[in-house]
Parts: structure tokens; sequence; C-alpha cells
């Protein structure tokens, strides 16, 4: 009967509980989906690259290696000399090296020349090997092994013919069209950045630079396709390289050895340093947001507040008529109580319902243009606590109009 | 002895010059059906709320069927309330968005005997009692007219079979037929239950339905006065 009064007497007042529900969803949806985005998207950054002992690029700021080198974000300062790279590569405490060489695009999605080694010991998440969805690393000099998301936007598939544009935009005027490249590879989908990369060979990259200077094609220079085998394909420098160690105990040691190496300026980085060093920069966005989303949730429980106080004043005769049957003060109190959590716990279906909807819709999204991927384990334990606090939150934003019921209640004559 | 006031005083805490209560002595016997009738502000609503237990009096001894509620907490007071009193106003008797049963229902649910079992029975069969319409019983009060809802008012006010029911002014939103109406059911539910019924109106026309007539201004000496 408590229960069915409650809801009745919202249900009397349809507008103007509509509107407060709606503002409460509204700020509980914010909240929920800051907190859901900033976990999600730390769990997705902290699984772009593990297993890699150390990254080495030209010297630079380890942010900036680490963003141009695993998120493809950004552009490198310098490239490194490929002796330099076959040195450490050759040192006795480095089990594998991966080169890496950046610059070009095709369609907006980044053109990484690098080696089969790659494929090999490059790991993301929990250790997790890159795997093929569909046909195998790339062998010849114009193959091409394409991530998820661009076979999948691009609609590409296996022996499909590619043109690589140079630079980066995403309009280049400047394409590789006497070079195209054959698709052997898809690799299955890892939510990092790798979906979104287009991977090619070393030599593949030396293959289309043939006759370019400075970023140009120089006229009159052209070889003909089935020239390239009789030039000599070995890169001259390369972007950044990523090295496995035969212990991890000697990461700094090699670490100190790379940043001291006498012959060129180099950065060596541990990833998951400059990972967490990335993330305690997005800590301050990240906590601003929380607040904002924070405030407009008190907001939306002062308007609760001030409805159901209104409320209050329009049911006088409603308390009275409750005392005189015998209602005591404190069930007046629980009626306003019971009332705003009714309300909230309608607010948190509706909130919950639109971040599970909008998170699937823009799951995809997400996915393409950021390489973040979303989990849409909603009921969570986090939620449940988050739920709780918001009922808690709720009962105290309730407690003054219901004291005043209560008041109201005990001068009741 | 179903009534009985003893040396009350009482005034407002608000307008503390002005004594609205002062009662000598005032006695009703068990179910005997009084008419107690006076000009508005004699003191009438504060006389009800003491005897209801809404309000304590400053001082003097107020006792319903035995108990001193003067004696007993408010928690104690609202509970004997619930089972020992029945209450019929003006207007504003029942919760205007829930429908008849459940308007009896609630009234229910806070007295002593929670034989729940045939509940709802009782309820249709008082519903009935009082010719309201089965097609009516699910509906919102507020749907129904005046003089539906001032007899499931009765319906509400005797669910717990209460010893003691006190009517204020219920006729006076109601139009003639209706009125008369209400006063024969009013009674007829009164003498079959043996309920003492304590019914203020300034009224006098209704004087006829009742044995024992008193004057306000008789029982409350601070209302003469003023």
């Amino acid at each position: 009967m408590f229960f069915r009064l409650a809801s009745k007497s919202l249900l009397n007042r349809k507008g103007s509980v509509l509107l407060t529900i709606l503002a409460m969803s509204v700020s509980i949806f914010v909240l929920l989906g800051v907190e859901h985005i900033r976990t999600q998207t730390k769990e997705s950054f902290n699984s772009t690259v593990s297993g890699v002992d150390l990254i080495v690029g030209a010297r630079t700021g380890s942010l900036n290696l680490l963003l141009y080198s695993v998120f493809r974000i950004g552009s490198p300062t310098n490239n490194i000399d490929w002796a330099t790279y076959q040195t450490i590569a050759e040192n006795s405490k480095v089990a594998w090296a991966i080169p890496i060489s950046l610059g070009d695009s095709h369609k907006g999605y980044r053109v990484m020349g690098t080696s089969a080694d790659y494929f090999k010991h490059f790991s993301y998440g929990d250790k997790r090997k890159l795997d093929f969805a569909e046909g195998k690393p790339f062998s010849d000099l114009l193959d091409v092994v394409l991530g998820s998301e661009v076979a999948r936007k691009l609609g590409y598939s296996l022996r499909d013919k590619i043109v690589l544009a140079h630079g980066l935009g995403k309009t280049s005027f400047s394409l590789h069209e006497d070079r195209p490249f054959k698709v052997t590879g898809i690799l299955a989908t890892t939510g990092t950045p790798v979906d979104l990369t287009v991977h090619i060979s070393l030599q593949g990259i030396e293959a289309i630079h043939i006759g370019w200077q400075q970023g140009v094609r120089m006229p009159g220079n052209n070889i003909t396709t089935d020239q390239p085998e009789s030039v000599t394909l070995q890169p001259k420098t390369i972007t950044a390289f990523m090295l496995g160690l035969n212990s991890r105990m000697a990461t700094f040691r090699v670490q100190r050895d790379i940043n001291n190496y006498r012959q060129e300026p180099l950065s060596a980085i541990l990833p998951g340093v400059a990972l967490s060093e990335l993330w305690q920069m997005m800590g301050i966005l990240e906590n601003t947001l929380r607040l904002i989303s924070g405030l407009i949730l008190i907001a939306a429980l002062l308007g609760l507040s001030a409805m159901m106080l209104a409320s209050i004043r329009e049911r006088e005769h409603e308390i009275h008529l409750l005392r005189v049957i015998g209602a005591p003060p404190t069930y007046l109190f629980l009626l306003i109580e019971i009332e705003a959590i009714l309300i909230s716990l309608f607010s948190l279906i509706i909130a919950l319902s639109g971040l599970s909807l909008s998170s699937l819709l823009s799951g995809d999204f997400l996915v393409s243009s950021f390489g973040v991927q979303m989990d849409f384990t909603l009921f969570s334990g986090n939620h449940l606590l988050f739920m709780l606090l918001v009922i808690g939150a709720t009962i105290i934003a309730a407690a003054l109009p219901s004291f005043f019921a209560y008041k109201n209640a005990k001068l009741s004559r | 002895m179903t009534i009985h006031l003893k040396d009350i005083r009482y005034t407002y805490p608000d307008t503390p010059g002005k004594q609205v209560l002062n009662i000598n002595s005032w006695k009703v016997a068990a179910g005997e059906q009084v008419f107690v009738h006076g000009p508005s502000g004699g003191g009438k609503s504060t006389l009800l709320n003491l005897l209801s237990g809404m309000l304590q009096a400053d001082i003097g001894e107020v006792s319903v069927m035995g108990q001193r509620l003067d004696k007993i907490s408010s928690r104690q007071r609202d509970r004997f309330r619930a089972d020992h009193i029945g209450y019929i106003f003006q207007q504003f008797n029942l919760i205007p968005y829930l429908d008849a049963i459940d308007n009896i229902k609630l009234a229910h649910q806070f007295a002593k005997q929670n034989t729940s079992s045939s509940l709802e029975d009782d309820i249709k069969s008082l519903l009935s009692s009082f010719y309201i319409d089965p097609t009516d019983w699910q509906k919102p009060v507020a749907k129904l007219s005046i003089g539906q809802q001032q007899r499931i008012a009765i319906a509400r006010a005797m669910v717990n079979k209460p010893e003691l029911l006190i009517a204020d002014e219920p006729t006076s939103s109601l139009d003639q037929d209706n009125r008369d109406n209400f006063m024969k059911e009013l009674m007829a539910m009164v003498s079959e239950h043996n309920t003492t019924l304590l019914f203020v109106s300034h009224d006098m026309s209704l004087a006829k339905y009742f044995n024992r007539i008193d004057a306000l201004a008789d029982i409350n000496i601070a209302g003469a006065v003023n």
C-alpha cells in the first residue's frame, strides 16, 4: 500500500515528475558516460602495446616517440640510420627488433613499413600476438597486410590492388600509382591502432620512393615496375624500432646505452612508463570532466528536491488526511523519500539503457576513428556502486522536502 | 464513558493572549449520538483535534474510551486514532488519485486489526451498503461526485469499526437530496455498529436526527467569552 500510494502520487503529478526524471537521466547519463569512456579508454590505451621492452627513435620526448610509433599520431622528428638499427639489433642482449618506417598513407590510414618479425613478435593487450583473419604476412615486395578496420571500412579483400599516397593527408595529390600493392593478409581486430594501419615491407617503402627526392617525383627519373628488384632496396633510414630483450633485467642497461649512443642522438623509452605518463597528462582533463558531470548531477538532484518541496505545499490536505487516519509523521517522511528514490531509480534505468544503446551505436565509430575498443558490460560492480551512490545522494537531496512533510504532519491540525 | 474532558485549557502558541479552549467538564456516554452546533471560530476544530489526539491540551485531562490521551506519546496517539476513531471532514476526505478500495485499504493499514484475508470483501460489501456502484470502485475518487465521495468517506471512517466517529461539517458541501441520503446512511451505520457519534455542524436543520444536542458555547467557556 505504501508503494502504491507513492507511485500513484507520482503518476498523479506526471508532468513535473517526468521532467525531473528526464533531468536526472541526462545527468546520470553524462556522469556514467564520462566514467565509462574514461575506464575504457584507459584500458584500451594500456593494451595498445605489450611485450615490447624498448621503443627507440631519434632523440625526442618519450610521449612524442610513443605517440608516433605506437598510436600513429603526430609525426616523427627525425629518422635514424639503418646502420644504427643494425648495430643495436645485433647486440647480444637483444632478442628481436622490429623496424618501423612511417610517412606514407592510404586514404587517411597510415602506412607502416616493417619486417615480417612484426607479426611474429609484436603483441598487445595481455601479451596477445597479432592474428590473421585472412591470408598471411607479406612476402613479396609489393604485398600489403591491412589492419581489420582499414579492410572493413574501405571494403578490401585479399588480392585487391591498392595505391599508396605520399605523405599523411587524407587526400594526397602525390600518389605512388606506378606501384600498386596487392593485399595478401588482413589482420584480426585488436582494438588498437594496429587496426588502422596499412603494413608493408621496408623494401616496399624503398621501392615506391625510387625516383623521388624531397617528397616529389623527379620527372624523367621513372623506372618501370619490373626494375625495382635490380636496384638495391636496402633502406637507408627508418623512423623507429621496437626491441625485445633476452632478459628484462637488462632493460635499463640497454636503454642507457642507447641514450648514450655516440654516432647518433637516440631516445629509448619503456612503453609502459610512457603510457602511464600519457595517462597522467589526461588525468587533469579526466578529473575536470568528472567534476563537471558531478556538478550536473547535483543540479539535477537540487531540481528534484525543489520539485518535491513544491509538491508538499500542494499536498497539505493529503498530509492532513493521512495524519487523521493514523499515519505517524515518520510515515510522511518516508513517503516523500520513497517517491524521490523511485524517481531516481527510473532515471538510472533510463540513463543506463540510453548508455547501452548509444555505446552500441557509437562503438563502431570509436573503433574506426580512435582505435578505442568499447566494452558493453554496463552492469559491472562499479556501476552497482555508482547506482547506490546516486540513490544515497537522492536520499540526502530529498531529506529537506521529506523533513518539511514531517514537520507539516506534526503541526497538522 | 466514551469521552470525558476535564479542566481543559488550550491556547495556540502563536497567539498567546487568546485562549481557545476552556472546558470544565464534558462527557459523552458510549453509543450516544451528539449534535454539537456553534459558529466557526468557536474552538470547534481545536476541540475535535484534541479528541482525536492530533493536539495536546496545555492542561487538563482528555479521556477517550477510558484512555488518557494526555498521558501517552504522540506515536501512541496516532495508533489510538487509527484503531478507535473514525473521522469525516467537510471535504478532502479521500486521497484524490487513489480509487475507493485503495482509499479504504489505506485507512485500514494504520489500524491494529490486520486480518487482511477478508479485507477486500469487507470493503466491497461496505461500499455496496453505501450504494457505490461496483463500476466506480476502481476509479480515482476525484472522478466521482461529491455525494459519492462523502459516502465513501463514511465507509473509509468505518472500516476499522471505530468506537467513536467524529463528523466535522460533513454535509456542508452537499445539496439537499444528497444531505438527506448522507444523514440516513450515516445514522443507520452508527446505530448498526453502536458507534458513538460526535457530529459538529452549524446547520440546525440536521439536529432532528439526534437525541442529544449541545451548543459549543456551553461546552467551551472560552468560546462564549469571545
